[in-house]
């Protein structure tokens, strides 16, 4: 069914703001300019600027109606996880707006910034205890820069001991930033196979290990939502060739409160945020990407870090000896910080545990729930992480993407697909520790009637139809990707181009 | 028209004289789904076997096309970067990624020949 407008119901249709340019309209009123002498000389703007004229309602309206059409973790479940966000409790919100924290500047003076470095004093503190591990650099501004900051310290201590080795190891699960991340500070990189069962390749690793070895980089949960059961045996291996290991922390939220990362061996690891303490993500903040450091590390942590001075807290803002210098303006996200402690506060080592806990909980229901309908990539039980590959859908002609789609048709955002690269087809699916049994029996539902449906004949062409109740049906990806429309340009100026 | 040689990461090599012609498999191009990008070595790079050679984006995925055997590039086939469609359209034929300068000729015979690499692709399916 068409509309006259193009809206579906209350579901509005939202042209670009440009596009709804009336020339005049204003959402103020400026007093004429006072007669002055232009000093801008030559590079004064002779042409019109662009700017869409609208009143006041018009906008409110545009923008309104532009946050609407935004899926949510606040309006639904979200099978992508905490990778892109998971709830983020009020309270965190209440406390980041205290005025003592939001209208600080990083350039006060030391002594009317007291509270705040003690703040920060005091995350250090959590993250280091939660980890086992002794130094931490908090200005990282996301995990990747984690990742970067790790990894130079690495370099670092390679070069204080004049030695040259480059070699870093990477397992084919691994995430994408890893490997660009040890190409970025010049090491190469090393691709290490799976086994069938998910995990890192023992003895395909222990063949690669020599005094070439820098170190290595594996994320523990792995990729596939499992446990590298072997990572302590992992970590002394690289250590005896006198490498160091780097630790992905992107999935610590499946072990925080259980497992500590120090006595796993681990070297360094990041720790994301908004993935384990719950602070907002994408477009809802910046993000921050501390990193702990074991012993052998620590004299390379770059600055700046806070310190218990003669008159209270204070700040080493530069690098002495062999740390490695600023990678980040000021101290970091420190909007980030106050969540982030508030949620640690508010949560205690118990509720982490809890919540920790119930992450692999929800994960686990949800493999168990489907894996008679849809195949498992591994047998589980699983982390926080449900990881289901396409062999079900084979001879259906219903792909991992037309699932997905239909999900859409059915009120879900898709899970992660066709990732990690080693599962065909991959459907990951996490679902945090915040959704209710009823939640995720709700969303088990669909899924378990989609895949059914699927399997009907006729399935394929029905499913290629999907997603038929959202504003805009099926895009063509592929057109966007080879052909992409990188700006807006008024209509008429499109066609005079053509 | 020379033999065709394969690899288990789904490339395809075909000798002629001292020189040989690189390219992904059907089946590699079908597995990627449509491909959006393609990025080709340099020519002069000396690539060796089973080392990055190019990069292979579709919507789904980026890949690396592995160097079949050890050389060095002498050219590559530029109507892939602007037209990457042509990796799905005709992945065996024009669609070719780049040609090599061969190194040592006897690596070709550890390469699957067309009957054992259909066997292997039939395995994976």
């Amino acid at each position: 069914m068409t509309t006259f407008t193009g809206n579906r119901g209350l579901a509005q249709e939202e042209a670009l703001i440009f596009e709804q340019d009336s020339p005049g309209h204003s959402g103020v009123d400026l007093p004429a300019l006072p007669h002055t002498k232009t000093r801008l000389g030559t590079v004064k703007k002779r042409t019109k600027i662009g700017l869409p004229g609208l009143s006041e309602p018009q906008i409110v309206r545009h923008y309104t109606r532009l946050s609407q059409k935004n899926y949510a973790i606040d309006a639904g479940l979200y099978p992508l996880g905490s990778c892109t966000m998971k709830h983020n409790p009020r309270l965190n919100e209440k406390a980041v707006r205290m005025p003592g924290f939001a209208d600080l500047h990083p350039l006060q003076p030391i002594a009317t910034v007291q509270g705040a470095l003690q703040l920060i004093d005091q995350l250090a503190h959590w993250l280091k205890t939660l980890t086992g591990m002794p130094a931490v650099a908090l200005s990282p501004a996301a995990g990747a820069h984690g990742e970067y900051c790790g990894m130079i310290a690495i370099r670092a201590a390679l070069e204080a001991r004049g030695d040259k080795r480059r070699k870093v190891l990477v397992p084919e699960s691994a995430h994408g930033t890893n490997p660009a991340t040890a190409a970025a500070l010049g090491f190469e990189v090393e691709s290490i196979p799976a086994t069938e069962d998910g995990h890192v390749d023992l003895a395909a690793l222990k063949a690669k290990l020599g005094p070439d070895v820098a170190g290595i980089m594996l994320t523990n949960p792995n990729t596939c939502g499992l446990f590298e059961r072997d990572i302590k045996t992992i970590a002394d291996a690289v250590h005896e060739v006198g490498g160091f290991f780097y630790c992905d922390g992107a999935n610590f939220n499946a072990i925080v409160g259980r497992v500590r990362p120090a006595d796993l061996g681990v070297d360094a690891m990041h720790i994301n945020l908004h993935k384990t303490f719950s602070t907002p993500h994408g477009g809802g903040g910046p993000g921050a990407g501390p990193v702990v450091f074991s012993d052998k590390l620590a004299p390379y942590v770059p600055v700046s870090w806070v310190v218990h001075g003669k008159n209270g807290f204070d700040l080493v803002e530069h690098a002495s000896g062999d740390a490695v210098g600023r990678l980040k303006a000021f101290h970091g996200q420190m909007g980030m910080f106050v969540r982030a402690l508030t949620y640690m506060l508010s949560h205690g080592n118990d509720g982490l545990r809890q919540a920790s806990s119930d992450a692999v909980l929800g994960a686990n229901y949800i493999l168990a729930s489907l894996s008679d309908v849809l195949h498992p990539a591994f047998p589980g039980p699983c982390m926080h992480e449900a990881l289901f590959d396409d062999s079900s859908l084979k001879g259906t002609g219903v792909t991992t993407l037309d699932i997905a789609k239909a999900m859409l048709d059915e009120g879900y955002h898709p899970m992660t697909m066709y990732f990690p690269l080693v599962v065909h087809g991959a459907m990951l699916i996490e679902p945090t520790e915040s959704e209710s049994k009823d939640s995720l029996d709700k969303f088990i539902g669909t899924m378990r009637d989609l895949v059914r449906r699927a399997k009907l004949p006729g399935a394929e062409e029905e499913f290629h139809a999907a997603p038929r109740l959202t504003p805009r049906r099926r895009l063509d990806e592929t057109a966007a990707a080879r052909k992409p429309v990188l700006r807006w340009r008024p209509p008429a100026l499109d066609q005079a181009a053509e | 028209m020379a033999d065709l040689r394969f690899t288990k990461d789904h490339e395809w090599v075909r000798l002629e004289g001292d020189v040989a012609t690189v390219g992904i498999t059907a089946f590699a191009q079908d597995q990627l789904g449509d491909v959006v990008f393609v990025e080709l070595p340099a020519v002069g790079k000396k690539v060796e076997q089973g080392k990055d050679a190019a990069v292979v984006e579709s919507v789904k995925a980026a890949s690396e096309v592995y160097a079949p055997l050890d050389g060095e590039v002498t050219e590559v086939n530029d109507a892939l970067t602007g037209d990457p469609a042509l990796v799905n359209a005709d992945p065996m034929g024009a669609a070719w990624f780049f040609k090599m300068k061969v190194a040592n000729k006897a690596q070709l015979d550890g390469l699957l020949d067309q009957a054992a690499y259909d066997a292997y692709v039939k395995g994976l399916a």
